[in-house]
């Protein structure tokens, strides 16, 4: 997916004045944020918070052994019969798809949602192979209908109204018109079974790879990530590298923090573990199952000070909490993850030139970080990232003058009094409606701040020279 | 109440930190400051070298520039025993950046984690570190008051009782509970600027969270959250109802309770 991230302010500016997605946006990120907050602390705040402890303390050991587990991972995958394939970039895994899907003659090809397909863009290399392939979550399929991305990490198209999907469905799946969610469900139910039942290959992601069974975790509600993985004679997994969890105590550790933070429920519909192909004697299941590990990028990051960035388990908690994702949705983002999280991985992952906004793209507020259930400190990233683009010289010539004279200002008492002194005369006797240069942006929704008669040293001084008066 | 770790403050002469903000655009709210701390026995200093704490360089990721303000205040406060700021916001950068910031500077490395180890925002200072849960003070007249968690105080120091503790032994006053009470006004610094139009949007969600709170008065311990509230407020012709923590508890000390 081609990263258009340099673009954040411009096309946050868009979505602000989006009267639909806004109203879609709020309701969909303030519904995920009340049902995470009451799910998680339904046995109470100790309870919620000693889940998130286990769960942080489970990912950063993953992480801490990540290179023994994936080679453990991939020799239990093996021994279930699962081919396990290797790749470096998105460019690799799209080649291992459609490698295996020519191996096995495949023409059709149904989705379930998985958002490391959205970095290879797969969608796009199976069209040109001539393979047809469907989306089959319900909001991925509105998306791939749309031809949209999606907004957001758990709920793809978090940034539509009801009224826009079903007009979307009408002009492009021939839906008869209704305005009844229920109804709408039903109509592409009924159009995506058929296209699971004809399809030759399954593509799915995948939530965790647990090291010491071999086995793909995949939670879903829809059912259709079950179908994906059953019902063609292939399935192919794609899962990032930092997906592997050592044993399955952790696992059902981790399937208890997934779903209470992404959506508030104590667990979703359909909660997998895929052990492999079908068995002899087994009456259904896929004949061939692969996993393809993809890097992309991971390991750089490994590499790095982020490293901690990849304990993420892609909940959404952080878009749902996030003051800026509410109201400037997914898209602004630029590229496949957004909201805080994405506003870190992003420039990790894509290049800190390509996404020099992002890490600016907070107020940190540290919503984030409370309600991430790994506990990622997302703000201090943020921080980190903006100091790295400073040191690269991307901090803005605007801005690299102002900071060094505000540094010099602040740096001795006489020069602070002097300069607010300055200040506080320029700003009285031109009472500006609106400031100047980059300033400006802040008189479009507040008054221009007031300049105090006598600074807080000058009262303090007078008291003082009072006091020595009366004594 | 935030867990305490540190020295108790008690007894000890109270370097006041004002803020550049406080000190030039609140002059008052500071003097605020000054009345609660003496009225409660405090004796108080303010060391006139201080500026700024050197957050609005250290957000926009420009550390040099941020270490040279940091320095000065550690100069500042050097014969500090406790220090105290009217700020959530501030008080983090001191108490949490400070250490990491001169973390491989053997020259300020002790003294910025000293520095760090003595400073106590206003409301946690009188609660926490003094003891004290009621002023014996009164408001003029019957206010009901909502209080606005600061993001930075909430989340990095933990403060959340403390306010609604010295607000609520006022008589006359009535806090409200509020559901929107922990979300960011859209402030963040230089965030406001850099992203003008997304800080306004949030703003604007929060002035409508601000007018289904009922409330008389909005109370806050960081007066850059005010300014920012307050202004919006203004823009739109309404009532900047946001007032510093510290004024409101002012108002009350200097009528006894009856």
């Amino acid at each position: 997916m081609k990263v258009q991230s340099n673009n954040f302010i411009p096309a946050a500016q868009i979505a602000i004045h989006d009267v639909d997605l806004q109203t879609a946006v709020s309701f969909g990120t303030n519904s995920g944020f009340t049902k995470r907050q009451a799910a998680m602390f339904a046995g109470g705040e100790a309870h919620g918070q000693a889940l998130r402890q286990q769960a942080a303390a489970i990912k950063r050991h993953a992480l801490n052994h990540l290179a023994d587990l994936l080679e453990q991972a991939e020799a239990n995958m093996q021994a279930n019969g699962i081919q396990v394939l290797w790749a470096i970039d998105g460019e690799e895994a799209n080649q291992h798809v459609l490698e295996i899907a020519r191996r096995h003659d495949v023409k059709s090809v149904v989705k379930s949602k998985s958002m490391v397909t959205e970095e290879t863009g797969l969608n796009h290399a199976l069209e040109a192979a001539d393979i047809a392939v469907l989306e089959t979550d319900l909001g991925e399929y509105i998306v791939q209908i749309g031809g949209e991305t999606p907004s957001h990490i758990v709920a793809p198209i978090v940034h539509k109204t009801k009224e826009s999907i079903r007009d979307l469905l009408v002009a492009k799946a021939n839906m008869p018109p209704t305005d009844d969610p229920g109804e709408m469900t039903q109509f592409a139910r009924q159009l995506l079974r058929e296209r699971f039942l004809a399809a030759d290959m399954g593509v799915s992601g995948g939530n965790f790879i647990v090291a010491e069974t071999g086995s793909i975790g995949l939670v879903s509600n829809e059912g259709n990530a079950r179908l994906t993985t059953s019902l063609p004679r292939v399935h192919v997994a794609l899962v990032g590298i930092e997906k592997i969890v050592p044993t399955v105590a952790d696992y059902a550790l981790l399937t208890q923090v997934l779903p209470r933070s992404a959506t508030g429920q104590a667990m979703t519909v359909y909660t997998s573990l895929i052990n492999g192909p079908r068995q002899p004697g087994e009456t259904d299941g896929p004949e061939h199952v692969y996993v393809i590990l993809v890097d992309n990028g991971r390991s750089h990051i490994y590499t790095t000070a982020y490293a901690e960035a990849l304990a993420c388990i892609r909940c959404g908690a952080c878009l749902n909490g996030c003051p800026v994702y509410q109201v400037t949705g997914g898209h602004a983002y630029g590229w496949v993850y957004p909201g805080p999280i994405g506003a870190v991985i992003t420039p990790l992952l894509t290049g800190l030139e390509n996404a020099s906004p992002l890490p600016y793209a907070s107020s940190l507020c540290g919503m984030c970080k409370e309600v991430c259930p790994v506990d990622i400190d997302i703000p201090r990233m943020l921080l980190d990232l903006r100091h790295d683009l400073v040191e690269m010289g991307q901090g803005g010539a605007v801005w690299n003058v102002g900071m060094r004279a505000w540094a010099w200002g602040n740096s001795a008492p006489g020069r602070f009094v002097f300069g607010g002194k300055v200040a506080a005369r320029a700003a009285n006797w031109l009472k500006p409606k609106s400031l100047p240069g980059p300033l400006g942006g802040w008189t479009k929704y507040r008054n221009t701040p007031k300049f105090a008669p006598k600074s807080f040293r000058q009262l303090w001084q007078e008291r003082e020279q009072e006091r020595k008066g009366v004594r | 109440m935030a867990i305490v770790d540190r020295p108790s403050p008690k007894g000890k002469r109270v370097s006041l930190f004002v803020t550049c903000m406080v000190d030039m655009l609140y002059p008052e709210t500071g003097m605020s400051v000054v009345d609660v701390l003496e009225h409660l026995g405090v004796e108080v200093d303010f060391p006139l070298g201080q500026t700024c704490c050197g957050q609005p360089a250290f957000n926009a990721g420009y550390r040099a520039e941020a270490r040279q303000v940091a320095v000065q205040f550690l100069k500042a406060f050097q014969d500090a025993e406790v220090i105290v700021v009217p700020s959530g916001s501030c008080g983090a950068m001191v108490r949490h950046e400070y250490p990491h910031l001169f973390a491989d500077d053997p020259r300020w490395r002790d003294e910025a984690q000293r520095l760090a180890s003595i400073t106590w925002e206003f409301t946690e200072f009188i609660v926490d570190g003094l003891g004290v849960t009621d002023l014996n003070g009164r408001l003029p007249t019957p206010q009901t008051l909502a209080v606005h968690d600061s993001c930075h105080g909430l989340r990095l120091l933990g403060l959340k009782q403390a306010s609604r503790t010295l607000v609520g032994s006022l008589e006359n006053a009535t806090l409200v509970a509020w559901d929107n009470s922990e979300i960011c006004c859209g402030f963040g610094g230089l965030f406001s600027v850099k992203m003008a139009d997304v800080s306004g949007a949030m703003l604007g969600k929060k002035m409508a969270h601000i007018e289904q709170s009922q409330a008389d008065t909005l109370v806050t311990g960081d007066v850059s959250c005010l300014l920012h509230m307050n202004g919006g407020l203004a823009k739109q012709g309404k009532r900047p109802l946001v007032r510093h923590i510290a004024d409101v508890l002012a108002e009350g000390i200097h009528k006894v309770k009856k």
